[in-house]
């Protein structure tokens, strides 16, 4: 079976989303099947990690068939360490919105499961692909649920927000699109692998990495065209909330460290400044951003910019280290913090947004003004909610410190104004994450709203204390991880810094 | 040069089996209507798509090997014109289809419908296989009158009757411009075959400047009649004003036909002139992928929008002629195929929605489909995706197609272009699915259509998404039609 395991992930919940959709007129049913294949898809990706070999960077769990030979695309799939774990990931929360959704959809929750499901295994689709037309196939089809969930699902202004994220972000897909067909016509393949080994000029490389920029910055977000990620946060429902923070963003960062590094890595050496810099305003600039902000889902939306804004600066501040210090070491700190970065901003974003999603059900606004004093009533939902807001801040002992500590060390490396600018975060996001639950949960009993808070049911809390474990897991016992992703950011550096261009 | 010659004339005749069982079929259906009650009236419908079917078996099993001139260098049988005939006639038979329930609640099913509609058909399948300036215009003008009188065809309609004025007027005059441009070449090369025009032009005329001023005519023609812009004007008022049954006729069939008459004037006669006409293309192209996708966004008819979602994906196909490449005119064949195979199936949606004295021809008719039927509601999503080039819809291997064609010229700026442009039409099929989706019904009453109709409107819509997932055989028999 391991043989096709990844077209497995990816297929299952694909077609498994169409037949529930088609249960409409059966709710239960569509509601327990949805769970069953979510949980099945999440068993069956356990494999992934138990049978991944952490000792080589090479692809692994590859399938290659042809596809379409008379353009030379291949059905190609593949995971390394880098893809692995986000597989998982997704697995994983699609699993939390499937519960969460449960009771709280208001209409039509077979389209909303089967979207879910469909959205899952597209994802996994764009983490596995290969084949550069593949993965252009997934990471476009992927807009089309997500557009559904914000615009049938969300609040007031979700036309306008799920338009407005489909646009961006179908833009910048576009230009990206170009870049790849300008390197067929040069080389023949799709395949991302013989992409990183082709030989391109300065000027192609730097051409292609803006195309590839525009498209992944927009996904990431990167100041400044992230401001379509505030307002899909805001409409989206909860699910569709936790999955574009926990997964859709990643596939940004996802994006420069599968394509723009290796591919365009004289490009990216001459154009680190822009990406450092645009990271930099990121974490500082909207980390003040998200202060101010009334709504919470808003809030936690900025804050994820915020820190997305690490991921990207862990990613590129290889060439600075070199530069600086003429040494390589280093690189492969900032890389791996990068990715665990992802991974734990996954999950703490996620929880995050759960949170503000069981008050709302409750209470039906999102204004932080409209809290006050949730302990009193919900105190199992303040101690949950206080380890997620800790570990938004990066704490040690949460999953928040390690990518953030890792990134920071390596900008150390670099330049300590980088570190200095980068741990800045550490005091705003603590600002900021501490003050909304100081408004929200502590406090006096703000009003009768409050008074009428019921804490967790047995479904939330499931979701919850999952989330909080991984949250620990990771937080306490980063090892495994970082020895996944090891082999392949080690070989992720040595590409970043060789030179593709022919002479 | 051609002296009469019997055996060869009946190869030819062999050639033409197909036209000639069409016309005969024409014929046939024209006589019986004059015997047949008005309950009987259905069965023209079925004939003639029983005709049509014939006939494209007729086309696809003929063996063509290489390019057959016949019938004294006016008729030519290539691979290109077998399957663009091919996919015209099935175009034809899904148009019949969805055209006898429409028909019928309007109290307009006459069987002259048909007969004028396999006229059409005769006259797109003459201008596919035309060897000859002559036979092209013969098989343009046969197609364009039937279509007039088809317009024309719901005689108590007051913007139908408006319509086809409209289109007469504007077709009889580009028409001739094309006559006149046809003219001038033919002054200048001294003669009306395209082979013979191909060579002449390679060796002797390709800096030619009568022969340019020729192609600049010839091109205002052709872009009339495939609806390119500055010549689109006529093209929103036609689809709205005709009958929708028509309206689809003229945005699959005749685009097909357009298409092949643009391939063979451009590339088969005139090669040597590319450069030339390449540069006008260019602009005609990024104007209409500008105005099609700009003027779009502001129509609130879904006729009229797809009116000009039809100029702006000439636009597209544009790009793949002016590529000047054999890849580039696959990928334009490639496009003109899907595109056809979509539009159909949007403007299917359009007649399965409307009913006796209710045209659904407005964008907010389709508000609520979802609740109303979310299987037709996601079979119309697929194809408005299609239409934006989202994967994994066929439509996004077509873009992918022209746009790789440009960026291997020296275009390439064109690329970059063409994608920008189809991020602002995306929102105007992004607006039919907020509709469906989004927002609830204000009109519950049941889908109607015939079985036969649901089914085969399905089937197309689901056709635009199993080519997308595998489009390797379309694009392979591209390449084996145009190698």
């Amino acid at each position: 079976m391991n043989d096709y395991l990844l077209s497995i992930l990816i297929w299952v919940p694909i077609v498994g989303g169409f037949v529930v959709v088609g249960l409409s007129k059966h709710e239960r049913a569509a509601k327990w099947l949805s769970l069953c294949l979510a949980i099945l898809t999440l068993l069956l990706s356990i494999p992934l990690w138990t049978g991944f070999n952490a000792a080589t960077a090479d692809m692994q769990f590859v399938e290659h068939t042809a596809w379409i030979p008379s353009i030379h695309a291949d059905y190609n799939i593949g995971v390394d360490g880098i893809s692995m774990p986000l597989i998982l990931l997704t697995t994983f929360t699609t699993v939390l919105v499937v519960i969460a959704g449960w009771t709280n959809v208001a209409k039509r929750i077979a389209q909303y499961m089967g979207a879910f499901l469909i959205l899952e295994g597209l994802m996994i689709g764009v983490f596995a692909a290969l084949d550069a037309a593949l993965f252009y196939v997934f990471w476009e089809a992927m807009l089309v649920p997500m557009f559904i969930i914000i615009g049938v699902w969300g609040g007031p202004r979700r036309v306008y927000a799920s338009i407005k994220f489909f646009l961006y972000t179908f833009i910048g897909s576009l230009l990206m699109l170009v870049a790849l067909i300008y390197m067929y016509l040069k080389g023949g393949t799709y395949e991302i692998a013989l992409l990183q080994g082709m030989p391109l000029t300065l000027t192609e490389q730097t051409f292609i990495f803006l195309a590839f920029f525009t498209a992944f910055a927009v996904k990431v977000p990167m100041w400044p065209v992230h401001t379509w990620l505030p307002d899909a946060h805001v409409e989206a429902p909860t699910g569709g909330s936790v999955v574009l923070a926990a997964i859709m963003l990643k596939m940004g960062a996802y994006g420069f460290l599968r394509f723009s590094l290796p591919i365009a890595p004289d490009a990216s050496r001459e154009l680190d400044w822009l990406i450092i810099t645009l990271s930099l305003i990121a974490v500082v600039y909207i980390g003040f951003v998200a202060m101010s902000q009334r709504d919470m889902k808003k809030l936690i939306a900025y804050s994820s910019i915020a820190h997305m804004g690490f991921v990207t600066l862990g990613a590129f501040i290889g060439y600075q280290i070199v530069e600086h210090t003429g040494r390589t070491s280093g690189i492969e700190l900032g890389l791996d913090g990068s990715i665990v970065q992802m991974l734990s901003h996954g999950l703490v974003s996620g929880a995050m947004f759960l949170s503000v999603g069981v008050m709302y059900d409750r209470v039906h606004t999102r204004e932080i003004s409209a809290y006050g004093g949730v302990v009193n009533t919900m105190p199992m939902f303040a101690a949950f909610m206080m380890l997620f807001a800790l570990a938004n801040c990066g704490v040690p002992g949460t999953s928040g410190f390690v990518g953030e500590f890792l990134v920071i060390l390596a900008s150390f490396k670099a330049n300590a104004w980088y570190a200095f600018l980068a741990g800045t975060t550490l005091i705003l996001s603590a600002a900021y994450t501490l003050w909304l639950v100081k408004r929200v949960i502590f406090g006096a009993v703000a009003n009768d709203h409050v008074r009428d808070l019921k804490d967790l049911n047995h479904r939330e809390f499931l979701v919850l204390s999952l989330l909080a474990v991984a949250v620990l897991i990771v937080g306490i016992w980063p090892a495994p991880l970082l020895d996944v992703v090891r082999a392949t950011t080690q070989h992720l550096s040595e590409q970043l810094l060789m030179s593709k261009i022919v002479p | 040069m051609y002296p009469f010659n019997v055996a060869e004339f009946n190869a030819g005749l062999y050639y033409a089996t197909p036209e000639i069982f069409l016309s005969l079929a024409a014929c046939a259906l024209l006589m019986l209507d004059l015997f047949l009650t008005d309950s009987g009236r259905r069965w023209n419908g079925a004939l003639a798509v029983v005709a049509v079917l014939i006939t494209a078996v007729l086309a696809a099993v003929q063996p063509v090997s290489g390019r057959v001139v016949a019938l004294g260098g006016l008729y030519e049988l290539d691979r290109m014109a077998q399957v663009l005939k091919v996919v015209t006639l099935l175009a034809v038979a899904v148009v019949f289809v969805y055209s006898t329930d429409y028909l019928r609640r309007r109290a307009i099913l006459k069987g002259e419908y048909y007969v004028l509609g396999l006229f059409a058909t005769l006259g797109a399948m003459v201008l596919i296989s035309a060897a000859s300036l002559i036979t092209l215009y013969l098989g343009l003008e046969l197609m364009s009158l039937s279509l007039y009188a088809m317009v024309a065809f719901d005689r108590d309609s007051g913007i139908a009757a408006e319509s086809a004025i409209k289109y007469f007027v504007l077709g009889s005059m580009s028409s001739g411009t094309l006559l006149y441009g046809m003219s001038i070449v033919y002054g200048v090369t001294g003669h009306l075959e395209l082979a013979v025009i191909a060579q002449l032009v390679h060796t002797h005329f390709a800096d030619n400047i009568g022969l340019i001023f020729g192609i600049a005519f010839m091109i205002v023609g052709v872009g009339f009649k495939l609806g390119a812009v500055p010549f689109h004007m006529w093209l929103p008022d036609v689809y709205e004003g005709s009958p929708t049954c028509v309206t689809v006729f003229i945005g699959t069939a005749s685009k097909l036909a357009a298409f092949a008459l643009i391939m063979r004037l451009l590339p088969e006669a005139l090669a040597g002139a590319q450069t030339d006409w390449s540069q006008m293309l260019v602009v005609i192209s990024v104007l209409s992928m500008a105005v099609g996708s700009i003027v779009g966004l502001a129509q609130t008819n879904i006729k009229r929008m797809l009116a000009y979602s039809t100029i702006s994906h000439i636009g597209y196909t544009l790009l793949g002629i002016l590529a000047g490449t054999a890849q580039g005119y696959r990928a334009a064949m490639f496009y003109m195929i899907s595109y056809v195979l979509v539009a159909a199936g949007a403007f299917g949606m359009v007649l399965l929605l409307a009913r006796q004295g209710f045209e659904a021809d407005k964008i907010t008719d389709f508000r609520g489909l979802n609740a109303r039927s979310p299987w037709f509601a996601f079979m119309m999503g697929l194809l408005m995706l299609s239409l934006a080039g989202v994967p994994p819809l066929i439509g996004f291997w077509a873009k992918l197609g022209v746009i790789q064609a440009v960026l291997s010229t020296h275009y390439t700026w064109l690329g970059v272009v063409a994608v920008l442009f189809s991020v602002v039409a995306a929102f105007f099929y992004l607006r039919i699915w907020k509709l469906m989706y989004f927002e609830e019904p204000t009109d519950t009453s049941a889908i109607g259509g015939s079985l036969l109709m649901r089914t085969v409107l399905s089937a197309n819509a689901l056709l635009a998404i199993a080519l997308g997932i595998a489009p390797g055989a379309l694009i392979a028999l591209c390449q084996r039609v145009l190698p």
